[in-house]
């Protein structure tokens, strides 16, 4: 490689770089407790007693209360709202309540209500307070809400960017040198070049997938606003230019659960999205169901339930991008493959730490040398050392 | 083998260790993705690798 394009190399990785290593450190501080939240909040609340314990919220179980009795006990607790969602769990019979003013309110304005389906006790709400709320909220979208999310998508853009520059810069530098080296008895900055590059290389791979399914994730509104515009359009085109139904009218959500298990038989609900809301048209029951393998559990077919009368209208698999949105998460948080799976996230979290700080360290120590002068460096695998 | 060398080293030397860890830790990614048990073994086997490797580095490559 010819010490010009090396150079050009290098500047984009050392702006791409500066551009989002504040926020990148911000990300992976906040998501190495995220990465075990699951167990944090089990460690911090009470074990909850279940009427029948391990019985899916989600199943058609006997002993299951109706889902018209448990949004009656959620409704009659917050009077004067409506529905919103209705969610269930596959492992234990617990499923939450979402009731809001309108059927569109916002998120702030709505109640999550968390019930034991199995005795109709209420279980508690679900807090937005506390430490790890916290936490997500500014991992997510640092308390601005969508353009907050979209900035730090643009900042996951760069850090890609700068992974692919680190990359290409990499071949250059480790010309000479084994797969390995770590220089670390000759000057402290070789040992930060080396611990930088050796650290950046090996856990490249697992960076990329982070970095690219976080970018995705902060796609979330925008790709469900797609969704709802087309495919949701399409599957109610009937209804088009049709009153949007008022909560007064809903039915029956038992018959509602019956008519979408007949279409989708042998899988599970995972929530219900109620008229009006981001997640189905004005006059219609979304019942997204999972897929009933490992892989195809993330990926969510709705069927749409006419909501005053209970007949079935239409079932339609999620388009690509809402696919990619839903494969994204898990590869995102890594919550897919049990503890060990989280500790190796958090390890490699933590080595993602080290490869962001010895690079600001490496650009702070001859932040005034010039380009070429770095480039020089990259070429000669460290020996040349770029002047003041 | 001495850390530096004086020949310069082919672009398939050079990222031959890389790719292989890179190709090791999308196939752990992917595995626990499409199923429990033993998938998840292979996914914790595999997303060690690049974690080993640093272990390795410092134990034997450091001069």
């Amino acid at each position: 490689m010819k010490t010009s394009s090396i150079r050009a190399w290098y500047l984009v990785h050392s702006w791409t770089s500066l551009v989002c290593t504040v926020f990148l450190l911000m990300l992976c501080v906040t998501g190495l407790p995220l990465i075990f939240s699951d167990e944090i909040d089990r460690l911090s609340g009470a074990t909850e007693q279940f009427g029948m314990p391990g019985v899916g919220s989600s199943s058609n179980a006997a002993g299951l209360l109706p889902l018209d009795v448990m949004m009656a006990k959620a409704l009659a607790a917050r009077p004067g709202e409506v529905p919103l969602f209705m969610a269930f769990d596959n492992d234990q019979p617990s499923m939450t309540i979402t009731t809001g003013p309108k059927p569109d309110a916002p998120g702030a304005q709505m109640t999550i209500q968390v019930f034991d389906r199995s005795t109709g006790k209420l279980l508690g709400k679900e807090d937005d307070r506390g430490v790890m709320r916290f936490l997500l909220t500014l991992h997510t979208d640092l308390f601005l809400g969508l353009p907050g999310m979209l900035f730090l998508g643009a900042m996951g853009v760069l850090f890609t960017a700068a992974l692919v520059s680190g990359v290409v810069l990499y071949a250059p530098f480790m010309r000479k040198l084994a797969f390995g080296t770590l220089r670390t008895s000759r000057s402290a900055r070789l040992a930060w070049l080396d611990t930088h590059n050796l650290l950046g290389i090996v856990a490249l791979a697992w960076m990329t997938v982070v970095g690219v399914t976080g970018v995705i994730n902060t796609l979330e509104k925008p790709i469900n606003k797609l969704w709802q515009r087309n495919e949701l359009a399409a599957m109610t085109r009937q209804y088009a230019g049709k009153e949007a139904l008022p909560p007064s009218r809903y039915g029956s959500l038992d018959k509602a659960m019956a008519e979408a298990r007949k279409a989708l038989p042998g899988n599970n609900p995972q929530f219900i999205g109620f008229p009006g809301g981001n997640y189905s048209s004005k006059h219609h029951y979304a019942v997204f169901f999972q897929g009933n393998t490992p892989l195809t559990e993330r990926l969510l077919t709705p069927a749409l339930i006419d909501a005053e009368t209970g007949a079935f209208t239409t079932a339609r698999s999620m388009p690509w991008y809402n696919k990619s949105l839903s494969l994204s998460r898990p590869l995102h948080f890594g919550d897919y493959g049990g503890l060990p799976l989280k500790m190796l996230w958090a390890v490699l979290d933590i080595i993602a730490i080290v490869v962001l700080i010895t690079g600001l360290y490496l650009w702070l120590g001859k932040r005034r040398a010039s380009s070429t002068a770095h480039a020089r460096e990259v070429e000669t695998g460290g020996i040349v050392v770029p002047a003041e | 083998m001495k850390p530096v060398r004086r020949q310069p080293q082919r672009l398939r030397t050079i990222f031959a260790a890389p790719l292989a860890i890179a190709a090791l830790s999308v196939v752990a990614l992917v595995a626990a993705l499409t199923g429990d048990g033993c998938r998840d073994a292979l996914s914790w086997a595999g997303l060690t690798v690049p974690i080993l490797t640093i272990g390795w580095a410092v134990y034997a490559r450091r001069a």
